[in-house]
């Protein structure tokens, strides 16, 4: 082999060249092979379902008449049905209330609990985070029972004062019911995230900070926000689409407030119903696409406004 | 090299064990059954069904059959369960040979071809064993689409204790119905007559029916054509009575089914509930009743009490579905599992269930029951048997699910002070012609 390396011709170098690439390839194989038990189940779960319901989503299945294939139809319909955009609007209603009720609560926690270094702040940490480890639909259930006209602790209070309970499942009082269990729910996680940010930075900056003059409040304001905001854009992506798709609290609390929460209520549920209540799966399905769009331009276009911020430029 | 190879080895190993994983989970779907088989070598027929005590029905079936074994499953209750049903019969698997429906739902799922009829399967030679309004709601024209099981016709349940407390009489007629809940108002006291739910669904149905009534048009063997009426006088008439005993704050309007409404119930809140025969059983399941409380069960009240009408509320069926792979043991499974004595005798004693079949509906044994929950009253005979005596039938939609949650939504409106009975049935009457064009009907 050596004896041949010594002077090569142009037909050798082409072919070292290509086997070079070939061990390049067989490499690559190897990894595809490391990776085949992921992209199997990635695609057996997301891509191969998302496909489906895509095609799904392209026809239209009346009780009548049958199916047929209706192209975009059902996506023109959804974009101009009013249970649809209702639903929508008042999903950013929620978020428009619910992320900065949340953000300014988790903030506020984080930074309190950032100065603090007794015992006492860590059992409170603990304690802000626990909502977020019950389960969804058992935080929603403890809720409903706690707003309950004739369990909850509401009518009872009242009762001592010779008041009227006000009924927190009326349709005027039903938001901010529910605006209270997920800021509850998801607050405390909010704060550890950020609380975690916090805990990163150089305290050698805070101490800079101290000798130009700065005070706890000015240094809260002016270094420690500004420094996790990269921290605070992914919480509040992740909040924007949660609210987006809110779905699990208003469906528990429908069995008990029937009139104030219907079937389109957020868009999440108004597919949900369809799909399975009422067995329009193509139209479900075209509405569920509709939404996971909006979602996407939602949350992409909140990351380009804050690439600055969130350092993904 | 050898190491390269185990790698491999592994590597693919892996592959193959989680696609293996995966392809297994698309498979379990037999062997899930909630009883014991008693006779391994027999054809097993799955079931679906929510029955109280059902799992003692289903041996008492697994030990009377050789040939045929029952595969039992508690798929939810309702909705529930035809949520699954449903999810299947889009998917092309997954459903139980035998399904528990109720009535109501039946043309909903016939007109998705999900359930066989069962006329060719021998089913049509049983229909003397049912009533007349038992078998109309489970056919149509010459096809049997179920098999009756329980029905709802419906009673008036009260608490005597309260009624004597007040010195009121059980009322008969809607008018004395209306003077008692006033009397009871005028005499402070802390609860109500009865309740109104906004989601009654089948209960505010059957309160319209009453009065006569008959919102839609349909059947099985003209699919595509549907007559819809929500807003006919009659049913004007009862909405209209019930919003003057709401807005008068005569009657509560809660949500039925809830937890609060179910400790309203056992807790005097309510002095009467008006029920279906299912109700004696739904309220001894009840926890919290009131130790002092005295049940008692009168008819229904009437619009015309010299022409008394009486209606359904709920009643359940079991069906064949067009998954069943053997259709003859399916059919064979559905006719036979509630169709004998012994498993009649589970049923209404343990399950506190209202039969459609006549040999046990007409027995002196079910008649002459004396009821302790009702202080020894014998309410088959003084209310129930007459009831489902009198009972016709009722044609739903083939949509009933979206009938009944739009209802809901008219009902809420009207009882929150945003409509009145008029609008609220006209508006329902809307949404429902615009769904059923949509869905392909002709109205007619």
């Amino acid at each position: 082999m050596t004896t041949q390396a010594t002077e090569l011709d142009p037909e050798t170098s082409r072919r070292l060249a290509t086997s070079g690439s070939l061990l390049v390839r067989r490499r690559q194989r190897w990894g595809w092979l490391f990776v085949s038990p992921f992209l199997l189940i990635f695609a057996l779960f997301l891509i191969i379902p998302l496909g489906y319901a895509f095609r799904m989503s392209l026809f239209t299945s009346t009780l009548a008449a049958g199916t047929e294939f209706t192209g975009l139809a059902n996506y023109t319909r959804a974009f101009t049905d009013p249970l649809f955009l209702e639903g929508m609007l008042r999903v950013l209603a929620y978020g428009a209330v619910m992320i900065p009720t949340q953000l300014i609560i988790a903030i506020v926690a984080a930074l309190v609990l950032d100065t603090l270094t007794s015992w006492a702040s860590k059992v409170t940490r603990l304690l802000i985070f626990v909502p977020y480890a019950v389960p969804v639909v058992i935080g929603a259930l403890m809720w409903s029972f706690l707003y309950s006209p004739r369990f909850g602790p509401g009518a009872t209070i009242f009762d001592a004062f010779g008041l009227e309970a006000p009924n927190l499942l009326g349709p005027d009082t039903i938001f901010f019911s529910l605006v209270n269990i997920v800021t509850w729910q998801w607050a405390g996680y909010y704060m550890v995230v950020i609380y975690a940010a916090l805990r990163s930075i150089d305290p050698s900056i805070y101490e800079a900070a101290r000798i130009d003059g700065a005070n706890g409040l000015q240094t809260a304001l002016r270094i420690k926000i500004p420094m996790i905001s990269s921290s605070m854009v992914m919480v509040v992506t992740f909040a924007l689409i949660g609210t987006l798709q809110f779905f699990t609290e208003p469906v528990v609390m429908q069995s008990i407030a029937q009139g104030s929460i219907d079937a389109a209520y957020t868009p999440n549920m108004y597919a949900f119903s369809l799909a399975f209540s009422y067995s329009q799966f193509n139209y479900a399905s075209a509405i569920a696409f509709s939404l996971g769009i909006l979602v996407f331009i939602g949350s992409f276009l909140f990351l380009f406004l804050t690439r600055k911020q969130s350092g993904l430029k | 090299m050898k190491s390269r190879t185990s790698r491999v080895v592994a590597a693919s190993a892996i592959a193959t064990l989680s696609a293996a994983g995966l392809a297994a989970c698309g498979e379990s779907q037999e062997a899930s059954c909630t009883n014991e088989i008693i006779n391994e070598d027999a054809t097993q027929v799955s079931v679906w069904a929510w029955y109280p005590a059902f799992d003692q029905v289903v041996d008492h079936f697994n030990e009377t059959h050789d040939d045929v074994q029952v595969c039992w499953t508690n798929a939810g209750q309702g909705n529930d369960e035809y949520t699954k049903f449903s999810t299947a019969i889009e998917a092309g698997s997954g459903a139980p040979d035998v399904i528990m429906l109720e009535a109501e739902v039946l043309s909903s799922f016939t007109i998705r071809d999900a359930l066989v009829d069962l006329g060719g399967y021998g089913v049509d030679e049983i229909a003397g064993n049912y009533t007349e309004g038992a078998w109309s709601d489970v056919s149509s024209g010459d096809s049997v689409y179920a098999v009756p099981v329980d029905g709802g016709p419906m009673g008036m349940l009260y608490r005597q204790d309260i009624l004597d407390e007040y010195g009121i009489a059980p009322p008969a007629t809607w008018d004395e119905f209306r003077t008692a809940a006033e009397e009871l108002e005028a005499q402070g006291a802390p609860g109500v007559l009865a309740n109104f739910p906004t989601n009654g669904r089948a209960f505010n149905q059957a309160l319209f029916a009453q009065a006569g009534s008959e919102p839609f048009v349909y059947d099985s063997s003209n699919p595509q054509e549907i007559g819809i009426e929500v807003n006919d006088d009659a049913a004007g008439d009862v909405l209209g009575y019930w919003q003057g005993l709401v807005d008068d704050g005569l009657v509560a309007a809660d949500d039925a089914f809830t937890a609060d409404y179910n400790t309203k119930l056992v807790d005097g809140t309510y002095a009467i509930y008006l029920a279906a025969a299912w109700g004696p059983g739904y309220l001894q399941g009840l926890s919290d009743t009131d130790p002092d409380a005295e049940w008692r069960a009168a008819p229904l009240p009437q619009w015309d009490a010299e022409n008394p009408v009486q209606v359904n509320w709920g009643g359940s069926t079991f069906a064949v579905t067009e998954q069943a792979e053997d259709k003859e043991a399916s059919a064979l499974v559905a006719k036979e599992i509630f169709g004998n004595e012994e498993a009649w005798k589970i049923g209404v004693e343990e399950a506190a269930l209202f039969p459609l079949w006549t040999p046990m509906l007409e027995s002196d044994y079910f008649r002459d029951l004396e009821y302790e929950f009702f202080g020894g009253q014998k309410i088959n005979d003084e209310v129930f048997l007459d009831a489902a005596q009198g009972y016709e039938g009722f044609t739903f939609s083939p949509f009933q699910n979206y009938a009944y949650d739009q209802l809901t939504e008219e009902l809420f409106e009207m009882t929150e002070g945003n409509k009145d009975a008029e609008a609220a049935l006209d508006d329902l009457q809307t949404s429902l012609e615009t769904y059923a064009a949509e869905q392909g009907f002709t109205l007619k």
